[in-house]
């Protein structure tokens, strides 16, 4: 049994444009896939469309099953029956922390809300429960960012806040759509190690979404590249980076060794 | 929830301490006024005095008193026509919000319609059906002013929902009520408080236009507008009878613009200024 299974996705506009077309793939319980693709490669779209959350102007066909114990198919399913999976089964961290937090409202409440919905927490234990959600997440001082806007907290803690919101219902499956693209590179290094050993201590599946290789190998070793909303390489990311076979991947290979070669001039020269 | 924490922000206190005395003013002048308005004993265009504060009109009735009965038609329109315009412009205005395609268009292109029609052809066409009352000016105004306010929301919804937070919270589940609850309406309603501070001054502002082209209130009830245009003949020899009602209407429409800042400051956490 598969976590998520993606068969035949293609997803057409109003236009009828293909922005994504023919992808499938597929997540074992608690495995993980990276995602790698150019920004307008549909690896987003493909994201959103796991959970039904395409934007009106799209419209999907194929299959999209989500959940191993209970599978549910996503496409033309409506709002009611999605948002009793939608995250408990799978959810979902988005690139900006800023736009990803609502400006208006307080960390806790934002937290509060899927905590009290899906497990029906309320008063003192709902309390307990956002600390422990923002403690998991290693937030310093949990009970300031709690009460803190998101304005007032810093880059790395509104994408941990974010972070701690997706897995406030302990989903199977954490679908992270470039969780540290929008962060400094010393913050986006400690994200991604929270993010790999929070996905393994709860033995959850991750589809892992980015536009950078280096990013991709810290934090799992299947890929699928997309070009264009089409899968155009798949299997171990060792595998591809010696044998790209897509034009698109050796491009993509060949600039990744320039900047690690770069990285050893400068290494070298100091 | 708890109560938000008080921020002190002077437009709003100065604001309001303004509309509070208009208010006040206005309050009074229903269980007392200095003169009935029918009363003419003052004897004609009459200088301030003691027993004339601001002296009398052509007719000898009392300013003071009119200009209270003034203060009331003044909010009384204010009021009623923001609340219409709130109701009708918040409802056309969420429905084109999440509306797709050609519902969301032809709810545009009728706001835009609404929009560029003149108030003023509306009201006039209201009294022409209705004959001259003050219900009319308020309906004229509060419908000409709710296109305004939905067009405002449209676009306010409609910059909501493209936010990633209203995204992250459907992926966490959470269902269209509550979201709307909980995300949309705080997020628009900065904005729209303050355009609804700005609309009731705009309204008082309406009524005196309407009012001194005799659309308004019938008299012996005095609206500031209808006060400038008696004055307008003996603005020479009594020229207070024209400031008076002048100046209230700027103070009126002063005190919403220092509220509506206020209101925005308050209502906004990311505007405050750090402490």
């Amino acid at each position: 049994m598969n976590i998520l299974e993606i068969r035949n996705l293609t997803i057409t506009t109003s236009a009828n444009v293909k922005v994504v077309s023919d992808v499938s793939l597929l997540i074992a319980p608690g495995a993980r896939l990276g995602v790698i693709g150019e920004s307008g490669s549909g690896k987003s779209l493909t994201a959103l469309a796991c959970i039904g959350l395409l934007p009106s102007q799209l419209s999907a066909t194929g299959s999209v099953i989500l959940g191993d114990i209970n599978p549910q198919e996503i496409i033309g399913v409506s709002d009611k029956v999605l948002n009793s999976i939608r995250g408990r089964v799978a959810s979902i961290v988005f690139q900006e922390p800023i736009t990803a937090l609502d400006p208006l409202m307080k960390i806790g409440r934002q937290l509060a809300e899927p905590l009290r919905r899906h497990q029906g927490l309320s008063g003192d234990a709902l309390e307990k429960a956002i600390i422990q959600a923002l403690e998991e997440v290693r937030i310093n001082n949990p009970s300031r960012i709690a009460t803190s806007f998101p304005h007032q907290i810093s880059g790395g803690e509104r994408q941990r806040a974010a972070i701690a919101m997706a897995l406030a219902c302990k989903p199977s499956l954490l679908i992270a759509d470039e969780p540290t693209t929008a962060l400094d590179v010393t913050v986006q290094s400690e994200v991604l190690a929270l993010l790999d050993s929070i996905v393994s201590e709860r033995n959850m599946a991750l589809l892992f979404i980015s536009h950078d290789l280096a990013v991709v190998g810290q934090i799992t070793d299947n890929v699928i590249v997309l070009k264009d909303g089409a899968i155009v390489e798949s299997g171990l990311l060792r595998e591809i980076m010696k044998k790209p076979t897509h034009p698109y991947t050796q491009d993509l290979v060949k600039n990744a060794l320039i900047l690690d070669d770069a990285l050893d001039i400068a290494k070298g020269g100091a | 929830m708890k109560t938000v924490k008080a921020h002190r922000s002077w437009s709003l206190i100065i604001g309001l301490a303004i509309i509070s005395t208009i208010i006040l003013v206005a309050l009074i002048s229903w269980l007392w006024l200095p003169y009935s308005l029918d009363n003419t004993d003052g004897g004609r265009l009459s200088q301030p005095s003691a027993t004339h504060w601001l002296g009398t009109d052509k007719l000898g009735r009392d300013l003071v008193s009119r200009l209270m009965v003034g203060a009331r038609i003044a909010l009384t329109v204010g009021f009623s026509a923001v609340l219409i315009a709130g109701v009708v412009g918040l409802t056309l205005g969420m429905a084109a919000g999440f509306a797709q395609k050609w519902l969301d268009e032809s709810l545009s292109a009728l706001l835009d319609i609404l929009i560029a029609f003149p108030t003023l052809l509306l009201a006039m066409l209201i009294v022409a059906a209705r004959g001259s009352s003050l219900t009319s000016a308020i309906f004229a105004i509060g419908f000409g002013m709710s296109a305004i306010i939905a067009r405002l929301t449209r676009l306010l919804v409609k910059r909501v929902l493209s936010k990633d937070f209203i995204t992250a919270s459907r992926a966490s589940g959470t269902s269209w009520p509550r979201i709307i609850a909980l995300h949309v309406l705080p997020n628009i309603w900065p904005t729209l408080i303050v355009s609804f501070a700005l609309q009731f001054g705009l309204a008082g502002l309406a009524e005196a236009s309407l009012s001194y082209l005799g659309l308004g209130a019938p008299p012996p009830n005095a609206s500031w507008g209808s006060l400038l245009q008696e004055a307008q003949a003996t603005v020479m020899t009594s020229p207070i009878a024209a400031i008076a009602p002048g100046l209230l209407l700027v103070a009126l429409v002063i005190s919403v613009n220092l509220i509506a800042d206020g209101l925005r400051e308050v209502a906004d956490p990311t505007l405050r200024r750090a402490r």
